[in-house]
């Protein structure tokens, strides 16, 4: 032996092991005897209370849906209902043949081969015996009847009736209040199995989504003894669900409507915030769609047509759309100026009617820049700069501020981030900065690249919602606001903006300019006064904008009117009002529209008409007042 | 080793050549093995809908398991002894494989695929967990001393924390028993014995906040099913339907309402004991339940006559292990235990444990048929 002889006790270690091994058999005994006595308990002593149970009757645990939160508008309009709606449900358990039975469907109403996968799909997720499964929704009367009259014939084959998802405004509000979808797979292996037996809808966007746990509600059940076939005989004990928390949203249906018929048949979109709060007025999308069909499931032919219209009506612009925010910036610009310093109201340049870069050739022009070098503004302060829409003013100043400041300053503002309290779709824009065109782009940033920041063009984009929130903070005198859609959202505190008055003073007044600035014939117009300007009845601020096209989808074949439509260049307006005491902030976007002050700032006035003045007024005003200053131009800016 | 017994052919004891001469395996435990397999093939038949095709594939793979038991039981167990370090080692290394390379089915990872064949390395360390450690104790001086209980905690503990993520807690359970049961039998002082109860005691309200929601609300379930009866609760309210409407003598076989008419979870797998107990009643539980004992008893006979350390440990842990299977399942369907995923031998549809159970049988039998005989 080469190991080292281990001295073992073989005779004490065999009593060691004899000893363990009869308490673990002993305990084993003991054990065994705790099953046993825990069998007789249940089933001798127990036995009467599980025969009941059991033996005559079945329980059956059945779920109850609750009924889902309604959503309404500041003035209580409903938003979003429950409307009755009768489905046929089947329980496999009580069918001998399901292929039978469905083909004993689909000979009295029809039967797609879509709907019956789509079926045997859901009969897959089935979670308990005798659960009701359903096949077909929102049935007719007329296919009720054709099903009661052979009823006797399909056992198992059932129409409930149940509450479904219901908006009674159509397409007016599906990009604000967003829509519940029939639960699919995908959503089955995330939500919650208890929470959701029962309820075939879950929220998929907007509101619907992001208020999803308080709209739900929590399911109650009741116990059920049955018969042989699954008929309930008596209700055993019944936990009442809770229905959903209804829900007041900020929205004003009657400014949305307004809106929306503003925009008319026009692609773009339109946000208003009540400045005061935060909360968003009227959020319109165009072209929008009717939310009801997705309720219950919309059929493939007509979800292909939604989702390849070359409009993408299901895209919400207000909030995901992003687009160059043009001449609408020039007010933050102006006032970055004023606040750091970089200039004063007073100072005044001289407009050749285009810009150059110390050792450049490159032309930046302005918009009445002409070849034989008759344009420009000539003497141009900060004031005139912003009613004129002076695009030279502002190449120089965007220079001098340089991006670093500029970046600062707009960041202030929620430019290049989503400030929205319940809208996480909502797209953050992009706000350039040294840092981001290194790492994007990997090239350092240019003073070039400057110039075009300071008339909102170039690499900087925003959301019709991002400037009207923008413009709110503007109009509040720094004041911040959370832009939100539910009235009673709990926000949390941002930092107000810090704008000293006089700074302030400079901007707004500009800004009044370029509505109210003008006399028929006489004097120097605010580049909206001739189309909005002449006969407003209450104070107002605004700027337009115009926006280069920069979202069209290459190499897509359109005939050429289209396409050249689609070339223009989109129209903004954003405006607040009262001036002094302002109540709402308005952003309007008429995609390809032209000019904004010709094309977004009527619809951008009727917004605040609605709000200022009420709806009686808006009708008596219509049609007899077409703005006749051609003079204006085309391109006014 | 000192070789101071040797191994003589048996015939040369006795004057006739008996089978389990020829062939080594043990009547006693081969004869309650299948009355039990018998049973549970009667049961399953009711738990299937007198499906014969299901009945069918389990009577297959109860032969092919019974064959691995025989083959088990002729190698002698010297040259499990010999293995046992690399079995472990293997084990080891398959669990590292799962980790990495697993096949995810039903929301868990515990399989290695080559090609059409499936493997379930954790169960390879049923069986290699209590053989490394009987190995390991074979040569060194018992009770063991704290550094040899220490290294064998190390032991149990590194294939328990593998298998437990998969996650499989059932099978950790079961390997840990295993294991412990090992170092429980070899000796190990109460000191430890009782301050594991104490730690674990104390640490009892700590693991509430280690688990996962999934575990807590299966706990939660125990303590009133009514909490949820839709969700978790629904099984053990069905189970212990079908188990108290029973009653003393049951519905009668192929009768139980629960069970067929589907009422009653997983009624061939985990809670066939409920099919049971439901159509065969308090009567048919406990001859089961008598049935299992005797095994065990013939269990406890083998490992208390096997010569050496290796052959005792072994033999003891696999046939307590077995009672773990049948305590844990019977408790988690009569509601009194969580439910944790443990079948119930020899019963349950399934043939991965099954194979498991039949080998623990066959190094049993090999145990007590390789025995020396003193001189």
């Amino acid at each position: 032996m080469s190991e080292p002889i281990v001295l073992k006790d073989h005779h004490d270690e065999s009593r060691v092991f004899i000893d363990r091994v009869v308490m673990a058999f002993a305990c084993a005994l003991l054990l065994t005897l705790l099953l046993a006595g825990r069998m007789l308990y249940l089933q001798v002593i127990q036995h009467d209370r599980y025969a009941t149970i059991s033996e005559s009757n079945r329980i059956q645990v059945q779920s109850i849906p609750p009924v889902r939160g309604l959503i309404v508008d500041r003035h209580g309009e409903l938003l979003a209902d429950n409307a009755p709606s009768f489905s046929l449900n089947l329980v496999t358990e009580q069918i001998s043949s399901l292929d039978e039975t469905l083909d004993r469907v689909e000979n009295r109403i029809g039967l797609t081969t879509e709907q019956r996968s789509r079926f045997e799909r859901r009969l897959r997720r089935k979670q308990r015996p005798y659960e009701s499964i359903p096949l077909l929704h929102r049935l007719s009367q007329e296919d009720i009847a054709r099903i009661s009259v052979d009823q006797y014939a399909m056992p198992g084959v059932h129409i409930e009736a149940s509450l479904v998802r219901h908006y009674p405004l159509s397409d007016l509000v599906t990009h604000a209040v967003g829509s519940v979808r029939r639960i699919n797979e995908d959503d089955a292996r995330v939500l919650g199995k208890v929470a959701y037996s029962g309820t075939d809808h879950v929220g998929k966007t907007g509101i619907e989504r992001y208020y999803e746990s308080r709209l739900l509600g929590r399911v109650g059940y009741q116990r059920v003894e049955t018969d042989a076939r699954g008929r309930i005989m008596q209700v055993l004990s019944r936990t009442d669900p809770v229905p959903g928390e209804n829900l007041e949203l900020t929205l004003d249906a009657g400014l949305q409507r307004v809106a929306s018929e503003a925009l008319g048949e026009q692609r773009g979109a339109i946000v208003a915030l009540d400045t005061r709060t935060g909360g968003i007025l009227a959020m319109v999308s165009k072209p929008g769609y009717d939310p009801n069909p997705f309720v219950t499931g919309i059929d493939h032919a007509s979800y292909a047509l939604l989702r390849d219209s070359i409009d993408v009506p299901l895209f919400n612009r207000a909030i995901q759309g992003q687009y160059e925010p043009g001449s609408t910036l020039k007010p933050f610009i102006g006032l970055a100026g004023l606040m750091m310093g970089v200039t004063t109201a007073e100072h005044v340049i001289d407009d050749p009617g285009s810009f150059q870069l110390p050792d450049s050739e490159r032309l930046y022009r302005d918009w009445n820049w002409t070849r034989e070098g008759e344009g420009g503004h000539g003497k141009v302060d900060m004031n005139r700069a912003i009613y004129r829409s002076c695009n030279v003013y502002f190449y120089g100043l965007a220079v001098e501020l340089g991006i670093d400041r500029i970046h600062t300053h707009l960041d202030l503002f929620g430019f290049g981030r989503n400030l929205a309290h319940d809208l996480p779709e909502a797209g953050s824009g992009l706000l350039p900065s040294r840092e981001w065109k290194r790492s994007v782009r990997n090239l350092p940033w240019y003073p070039g690249d400057s110039v075009n920041i300071g008339i909102g063009q170039g690499d900087v984009l925003v959301t019709p919602l991002q400037l009207a929130t923008a413009v709110a903070i503007l109009a509040n005198r720094g004041r911040m606001v959370t832009p939100h859609l539910l009235r009673d959202a709990e926000l949390s505190l941002r930092p107000n903006v810090d704008i000293p008055d006089d700074a302030w003073r400079v901007i707004s007044d500009a800004m009044q300019d370029v509505i109210h600035r003008g006399r028929r014939g006489l004097g120097e117009n605010g580049t909206a006064w001739a189309y909005i300007g002449m006969d407003i009845p209450y104070r107002a601020a605004g700027k337009s904008g115009t926006a280069q096209v920069v979202g069209i989808a290459q190499g897509e074949e359109y005939d050429d009117a289209e396409l050249d439509e689609r070339l223009r260049k989109h129209a903004w307006f954003v405006a607040y009002a009262p001036a002094e005491e302002p109540q709402i902030a308005v952003a309007v976007l008429v995609e390809n529209g032209g000019g904004g002050s010709e094309v977004a700032a009527p619809v951008a006035r009727k917004v605040l008409d609605y709000q200022m003045i009420g709806n009686s007024a808006i009708a008596q005003r219509s049609e007899h007042q077409e703005p006749t200053f051609a003079r204006a131009g085309a391109y006014l800016d | 080793m000192t070789d101071y017994v040797r191994q003589l052919p048996p015939h040369q004891f006795g004057q006739r050549k008996r089978v389990s001469e020829w062939v080594r395996v043990d009547l006693l435990s081969l004869f309650l093995i299948s009355l039990i397999a018998t049973y549970g093939l009667v049961i399953l038949m009711s738990a299937v809908d007198q499906n014969m095709a299901r009945v069918q594939a389990q009577v297959i793979r109860i032969v092919v398991a019974f064959s691995v038991m025989v083959v088990m039981a002729q190698i002698p167990p010297r040259l499990f002894l010999r293995l046992a370090p690399a079995l472990y080692l293997l084990g080891l290394l398959l669990l590292f494989l799962v980790l990495l390379v697993g096949t995810e089915s039903k929301g868990a990872t515990r399989w290695l695929r080559i090609g059409p064949i499936g493997f379930q390395p954790s169960e390879l360390m049923k069986l290699a967990l209590p053989m490394v450690l009987a190995w390991y104790f074979h040569d060194r001086r018992l009770p063991p001393r704290p550094r040899h209980v220490g290294i064998a905690t190390l032991i149990i503990a590194v294939p328990v924390l593998m298998i437990y993520p998969q996650p499989d807690l059932g099978t950790s359970i079961l390997v840990a028993a295993s294991g412990l049961l090992v170092l429980f039998l070899a000796g190990i002082s109460w000191r430890y014995i009782f301050s594991l109860m104490g730690l674990l005691l104390v640490s009892a309200p700590g693991l509430w906040f280690v688990m996962t929601d999934y575990q807590r609300g299966r706990i939660l379930t125990l303590i009133d099913p009514e909490r949820d009866p839709l969700g978790s609760g629904w099984n053990i309210i069905q189970s212990m339907t079908a188990i108290g409407s029973g009653g003393l003598f049951g519905k009668g076989l192929f009768n139980g309402t629960q069970s067929q008419l589907d009422f009653l979870p997983e009624s061939r797998t985990d809670f066939i004991i409920a099919v049971l107990a439901e159509e065969l009643g308090l009567i048919g539980v406990l001859a089961l339940l008598s049935l299992y004992i005797c095994l065990i008893g013939r269990g406890v006979v083998i490992a208390v006559q096997a010569q050496d350390t290796f052959g005792r440990l072994l033999a003891a842990s696999i046939t307590f292990t077995f009672f773990v299977y049948v305590f844990v399942n019977i408790g988690m369907v009569s509601a009194l235990l969580p439910v944790v995923g443990v079948p119930l031998p020899l019963v349950s549809y399934g043939g991965t444990s099954m194979l498991t159970l039949f080998a623990g049988f066959g190094i049993l039998m090999s145990i007590h048929t390789h025995r020396r005989i003193a001189l």
